[in-house]
């Protein structure tokens, strides 16, 4: 796994209060982890700031599951 | 009239985390100071306060809620949960539109706000303030956490009147039974202002006492070397429920609350009118309201807050309004041993009166070491150890910056 992809792992174990074995790629962060609307608001902000990124809002509404949000992040750090 | 009885309590102080352990405090005069352990305050011209002391948030609400809540809420969901236990219901069999929350808090989540300040003070960068910040610090969530919690759907809000909030709360509550509007209501209050801005703030107004060598001791009411207040936290909770609907359902009932009075001084921003006028005032309406006369009251529980002038006022208006009864009844600050917990104290004040009657005891006045000349020395103000007393009567005072003040009335039942 990439460092990228740890890290935002990360990020979701801490801020969401789940078990690391729940955080799979096609878990989605509303339907699967528990996320309410602030919450997913505050996993894109810490991105965010993990990565030294900007997220614009239209782009975060396309980050829903784990495996989506590692591959925008991705992308924006090889870029 | 709807009369309207306390039937369950719940409380976490800085003298003791639950009912049981504070009412063992109360008991024993223990001091709740100490050098503060939430942040560095080594640098702060005070350095000790009144803290909760083994609470972790965590535990309790797990990692995830955690984060979404200040401490001044957990402390009220805490609380709560006592006082809900206490009272032997079960909401699942109630009317969830007739029950209601009514919480008082004077700061609110003042850390929550700190912490994103400082996490955003780079004003280069774009400032990323996190979403839970806002519903974190205001100060009406408690009751808010607590209708969600219990699914309660009927009255909710919060009160804010600095040091007075939780009785207005209280206050508030007994009306909103009174007037037919909900049958139960939880009351009460809560506060989590020792942080750098709550006692760097209190500090520069030169509210807070600066005795840093020996902190037990420095929440002296009516001592002649009293230098201000110890800062605390914490919260308290009662269950307010109509007198017919708690006897049907079998429930203890604690005491009736009998009225209220809720006044201002129209005087300073903080300081205390010199006579205690608002403080007089408040008293006589409380009585009025309760139909009781000033004879009838066997402990005042006052505001006391160790600092030179509100004690003093207070003393003044009790004269005034009590006459030569003042010299019968008994009189403590519980704030010599709790420190003053802002927006809470109403609630964990109300909650040693009513330990105090049903053990049959007025909790001591704890560090008095010196009279003050300024203060009649014939009141019964129950110095350094408890009373053994039967309390039927009591009158509860709170005052608050912007000089609120309210006063209740609790009777035995």
């Amino acid at each position: 796994m990439s460092s990228a992809a740890e890290k935002v792992k990360k990020i979701i174990v801490d801020k969401l209060g789940v078990d690391e074995s729940e955080v799979t790629t096609e878990a989605s962060f509303t339907n699967d982890l528990g996320a309410d609307s602030l919450d997913t608001v505050e996993l894109i902000m810490e991105f965010e700031k993990e990565f030294d990124i900007s997220i614009p809002d239209e782009e975060a509404e396309n980050i829903q599951t784990v495996g989506q949000a590692i591959e925008y992040v991705q992308n924006e750090v090889d870029n | 009239m709807r009369r309207v009885v306390i039937t369950g309590i719940g409380a976490i102080t800085p003298i003791g985390n639950t009912i049981k352990e504070y009412s063992q405090a109360l008991k024993e005069g223990r001091s709740g100071a100490d050098y503060i352990k939430h942040f560095d305050a080594s640098k702060f011209k005070t350095t000790f306060a009144c803290e909760v002391k083994g609470f972790d948030g965590a535990e309790v609400f797990g990692r995830k809620e955690v984060r979404k809540m200040d401490l001044f809420s957990q402390y009220g969901l805490v609380s709560a949960e006592e006082a809900v236990i206490d009272s032997g219901l079960n909401f699942d069999e109630q009317n969830p539109d007739r029950i209601g929350v009514i919480w008082g808090s004077g700061i609110g989540g003042l850390r929550s706000l700190e912490e994103q300040i400082e996490l955003n003070s780079d004003y280069e960068n774009t400032p990323r303030y996190n979403p839970f910040m806002i519903p974190k610090m205001i100060a009406d969530i408690v009751p808010g956490q607590i209708a969600i919690k219990y699914g309660l759907m009927g009255i909710n809000y919060g009160t804010v009147s600095a040091c007075a909030s939780s009785s207005h709360a209280i206050i508030n509550a007994m009306d909103n039974i009174r007037l037919g509007r909900a049958d139960i209501i939880i009351s009460g209050g809560s506060e989590a202002a020792v942080t750098r801005a709550g006692i760097g703030g209190f500090s520069g107004m030169k509210a807070l006492s600066g005795r840093n060598d020996d902190p037990s001791t420095a929440s002296r009411p009516f001592d002649k070397d009293r230098d201000g207040f110890v800062l605390g936290e914490g919260a308290g909770a009662l269950i307010l429920e109509e007198y017919e609907h708690a006897k049907k359902r079998g429930a203890k009932i604690y005491a009736e609350i009998l009225g209220g009075g809720m006044t201002d001084d129209a005087h300073h921003i903080t300081a205390p009118h010199p006579d205690g006028l608002g403080a007089a005032n408040v008293m006589k309406n409380a009585l009025l309201e309760s139909s009781v006369s000033t004879s009838d009251i066997d402990y005042i529980n006052v505001h006391g807050t160790s600092t030179p002038l509100g004690d003093i006022a207070e003393i003044k208006a009790i004269l005034k309004i009590f006459g030569d009864d003042a010299y019968k009844l008994s009189i403590s600050s519980t704030k010599s041993m709790t420190g003053h917990l802002l927006g809470a104290s109403g609630a964990i004040e109300s909650i040693a009166c009513i330990i105090g009657m049903e053990e049959g005891f007025v909790p001591p006045t704890i560090n008095h070491f010196t009279d003050d000349p300024e203060i009649d020395q014939k009141l019964k103000l129950t110095y350094n150890t408890p009373e053994e007393k039967q309390i039927d009567m009591i009158l509860c005072n709170t005052f608050g910056f912007g000089g609120h003040n309210t006063s209740f009335v609790l009777r035995k039942l």
